[in-house]
């Protein structure tokens, strides 16, 4: 190698070298700022600020980038006179130099992606600026307080440390106080002297790279540890035995141990947040209090990574909806400061933030009026809802509740994107919510997306796993059972699982797999496993249930990236590849779930009927005589039943039947919408349960089971009618369960 | 001079670029995978890397092979990881001048050409050489 092309490596590293450590700076800068701006900076808040850009312009000054050495220096000249105590603390200056920050930013992402800081962009006006705030007028420095830090911005899990570990480790607000470091302080704690310990000494830079790759390895060695396991339990030989034990043992604690090191903790994204919070708020003239607690718990890389943007959009969420303007909460009583508290805590291997606000919370008349507006529900599906429920509206595309739209939100794009994108990990949204008192958002996720528990199941011959999270419980039918427990509603199979109707869908059929003579299905057993997709449930019958595993997610190659059904592939261990169902994209393949997921608004039986402006659902298709035909959606029925007219007894001028051990009425929807049924025979009867009393609608004939996106046409006010729709080519009226079962009730 | 590796698929001959060309192993136990696109045959296990296995034959619109054949997998390098073309029998490594190669025969016709880059005149066949890039790339 000649020294030329030695120069440009060693160019080259220096370069990866000061973008790692001064983006690091630039991220520990500008929490620092504003930290300062609110006087709860700690005694060498002011000198770490210096010195971020005074290393940063030393740096680049050795390695000959002289625009970044220009700009730190300008910036440099402001804060030396800030540390001095020559330059009051003012929003002015603190805004230019995070615009200071800013700039630095853009130029080191200029300097990754060409190699040299060149690039177009003019930094005078910024140089002007910085100027300017030299001659800013003077007043005293806010006396850096301690005691505010005690429970502020730098606040660590105060349980976790012992009070005198808790200082040396909340001091050290650098990024890379990472568990290494946390727990090293740990360990030296007794005795030792309360300085900083070095971060060089005991924490090294690693490439995540390098990380993934050990990932990838571990993967392979758990694989080849549980095909040796699975030879040797055969083996006779004792020592062969007792060394694929000790194999087995190293190898779980190496993954462990492996895992640990992607983990990261929640402040390596919480850390860039009291910034975003103050120009938020800043922006829309509010005050906020940010408070984050729980700041060491851990994520896997993966897993912060694809939640770092939702949880920035409940933040602004928050903040602009959220937390009024300090005259109006002065009005309401309130701190003029709205409080903002993040927690992050562990619990049932899972990990839970919650983004508390102590604003004005989610007015639910609002949110009804604006849905029902925007043609999203009818007047009678929201007289229906319960508040939790009509909460759950806001997670709907295109709903929003600001009056107006700024430009941090309001557009009604976003709740619905949090939720989607925390679902995809796994993860799961709850919302909270007191009327002029704030609002809680609660999210669930997953530690880790690398290795998952699973269960593994075969049909026709092939393996599948299905992520553990998605599953809700197994039914197995034998004999009999499973042969009468499946019943086929037009081609259409339901079971139904403690009164209420599942769909149903053969795994075989969705995925087109061809049973060769070998493999045909045992009629005598159905196994049925209930798996959630979103709030809706169905069932997927399967050949057998193997076992439980923890299985490695590996991703699938290009060619395979389009199939909305596997989540990725594994290895087994017998070393043969098997697909991870995707089960809310085999639910969306077989449709029992819409497009959208629209359909998963209602969850409990009183909530008769969902018809919206233009929601996709199943529906119950019967007739009254020979030209009226008529829908009711499926998702609230508890039962078809069948009773012989025989049965029917009277009680004073209503029918009702024996059922269940209750006397349950009866109501011939021919009576009350016109049409007839057959008065003899066997009457066909839908079953609903209202407050645990069961009512039966006496329906003609039924006809068909469909999805249909139901878009009601001549909404009618006729009782017991929302209006009319075309569906497989016929006007079909879609009947208001809820209107003919509370008449009933009344009538009772 | 440059060197091939070299297989059969049906009664062709065919080379690929030594240099991508990964490895060249036995034949495989393969996981199918429903709903794919036909040429994708299945996944394979290769010292834990998920590998993707193109049935060259359907690739290439040929017929398919016979029952319970046994392919061989001639795995070619990628940015995102290795790509496996099945084929039917591995043969030599060659070593080609440039002077033998020819473009492909102007009777050629349909999608096979676009895939075939030059024919290569050995003393007793012809040698097709074929465009792996486009060749892995499954046309939408």
């Amino acid at each position: 190698m000649n020294d030329d092309s030695q120069q440009q490596v060693i160019q080259q590293q220096l370069i990866k070298d000061m973008l790692m450590e001064s983006l690091e700076g630039l991220d520990r800068f500008d929490r620092e700022l504003v930290a300062l701006e609110k006087g709860e900076a700690e005694a060498d808040t002011m000198n770490d600020i210096f010195r971020v850009i005074h290393t940063m312009k030393g740096t680049a000054g050795c390695i000959g980038l002289q625009r970044i050495e220009m700009v730190a220096h300008a910036g440099e000249n402001v804060l030396s006179l800030l540390r001095e105590g020559k330059l009051s603390i003012h929003p002015e200056l603190i805004s230019t130099l995070l615009a200071l920050s800013d700039a630095l930013r853009e130029i080191l992402r200029v300097l990754e992606q060409t190699g040299h800081d060149g690039g177009d962009a003019d930094y005078s006006a910024l140089l002007e600026r910085l100027r300017k705030c030299q001659s800013l007028p003077s007043a005293p420095v806010a006396q850096p307080s301690i005691e505010n830090t005690a429970f502020g911005l730098f606040d660590d899990d105060p349980g976790a440390h012992s009070p005198e570990v808790a200082k040396p480790v909340a001091a050290a607000p650098s990024s890379a106080s990472s568990a290494q470091v946390t727990s090293v302080s740990e360990a030296s704690a007794p005795g030792a002297p309360s300085g900083k310990p070095g971060v060089s000494e005991s924490a090294i830079r690693v490439d995540v790279v390098q990380l993934d790759k050990l990932m990838n390895l571990v993967g392979e060695l758990v694989l080849a540890r549980n095909q040796i396991v699975e030879f040797t339990s055969q083996a006779e030989n004792t020592a062969l035995v007792q060394a694929a034990q000790r194999l087995n043992i190293i190898t779980t604690e190496l993954q462990e141990g492996v895992m640990k090191t992607r983990m990261q903790p929640i402040s390596n994204i919480w850390s860039k947040l009291p910034r975003i919070v103050r120009d938020v708020a800043q922006e829309l003239g509010k005050e906020v209090e940010l408070v984050m607690e729980g700041q060491s718990t851990e994520l896997d890389r993966t897993v912060i990574e694809s939640i770092k943007d939702p949880l920035i959009h409940i933040i602004r969420n928050s903040i602009d909806h959220g937390i009024e303007a300090p005259d109006r909460r002065r009005a309401a009583g309130k701190a003029e400061k709205g409080l903002l508290h993040l927690r992050a805590f562990h619990e049932g291997g899972q990990v839970n933030i919650e983004v508390i606000d102590d604003g004005k919370g989610i007015d639910l008349a609002k949110v009804k009026s604006k849905a029902l507006d925007a043609g999203m529900v009818t007047p009678d599906q929201l007289s229906r809802m319960t508040d939790r429920e009509a909460l759950n509206l806001i997670f709907l595309p295109g709903l929003s509740t600001a009056d107006q739209v700024t430009a941090v939100s309001g557009r009604g794009v976003g709740m619905d994107v949090v939720r989607t994108n925390i679902e995809k990990i796994g993860g799961s949204v709850d919302i909270q919510t007191t009327l002029g008192e704030g609002t809680t958002l609660r999210i669930k996720i997953p530690l880790t997306l690398a290795i998952i528990p699973a269960l593994v199941i075969t049909t026709c011959g092939e393996r599948f796993a299905i992520p553990q999270v998605s599953l809700v419980e197994l039914v197995r039918l034998e004999g009999e059972q499973a042969l009468k427990g499946i019943e086929h509603v037009f081609g259409a199979p339901v079971y139904r699982l403690r009164g209420k109707l599942l769909p149903l869908v053969c795994l075989d059929a969705v995925l087109h797999l061809e049973r060769s003579s070998s493999q045909s299905a045992d009629n005598n057993v159905a196994n049925i496993i209930v798996l959630k997709a979103g709030e809706q449930q169905f069932g997927l019958i399967v050949d057998a249930v193997n076992d439980t595993q923890e299985i490695v997610v590996k991703p699938l190659g290009k060619h395979l990236k389009g199939l909305p059904v596997f989540a990725g592939a594994t290895i087994m261990g017998d070393g043969m590849v098997a697909l991870i169902l995707d089960v809310f994209g085999l639910a969306q393949h077989a449709h029992v779930v819409s497009q959208s997921g629209k359909n998963e608004l209602s969850e409990s039986a009183g909530t008769a009927t969902k018809a919206g402006a233009a929601i996709r659902q199943s529906l119950l298709l019967f007739s009254l005589g020979a030209s009226h035909r008529f829908a009711l959606p499926l998702s609230s029925v508890g039962r078809l039943e069948k009773f012989p007219s025989s049965q029917v007894e009277r009680e004073g001028d209503r029918e009702v039947v024996q059922y269940r051990e209750q006397i349950m009425p009866l109501v011939r929807l021919a009576n009350v919408l016109g049409g007839t049924d057959a008065a003899n025979g066997e009457l066909p009867v839908v079953v609903y349960t209202v407050n645990h009393r069961n009512f039966g609608l006496v329906v003609g004939r039924i006809d068909d089971i469909v999805e249909e996106t139901v878009v009601l046409q001549n909404e009618q006010h006729r009782s017991g009618i929302l209006g009319s729709s075309v569906i497989q080519g016929r006007v079909t009226e879609m009947i208001d369960v809820g209107a003919i079962i509370s008449n009933q009730a009344l009538a009772s | 001079m440059s060197l091939f590796c070299t297989f059969t698929v049906d009664r062709f001959f065919f080379g690929v670029a030594v240099g991508q060309v990964q490895e060249v192993i036995r034949h495989q136990a393969m996981s199918r995978v429903p709903l794919a696109r036909p040429e994708v045959r299945g996944l394979i296990n290769l010292r834990g890397q998920i590998i993707t296995a193109i049935d060259l034959r359907r690739r290439l619109g040929l017929p398919a092979g016979p029952e319970g054949a046994r392919n061989m997998n001639v795995l070619i390098k990628t940015p995102d990881g290795a790509i496996s073309l099945l084929v039917d029998q591995i043969e030599d490594v060659l070593e080609v001048s440039a002077e033998s190669i020819e473009l492909p025969p102007e009777t050629l016709q349909g999608d096979v050409r676009e895939l075939i880059t030059g024919a290569c005149k050995l003393k007793d066949r012809l040698l097709l050489l074929l465009d792996t890039g486009k060749t892995i790339d499954l046309p939408a």
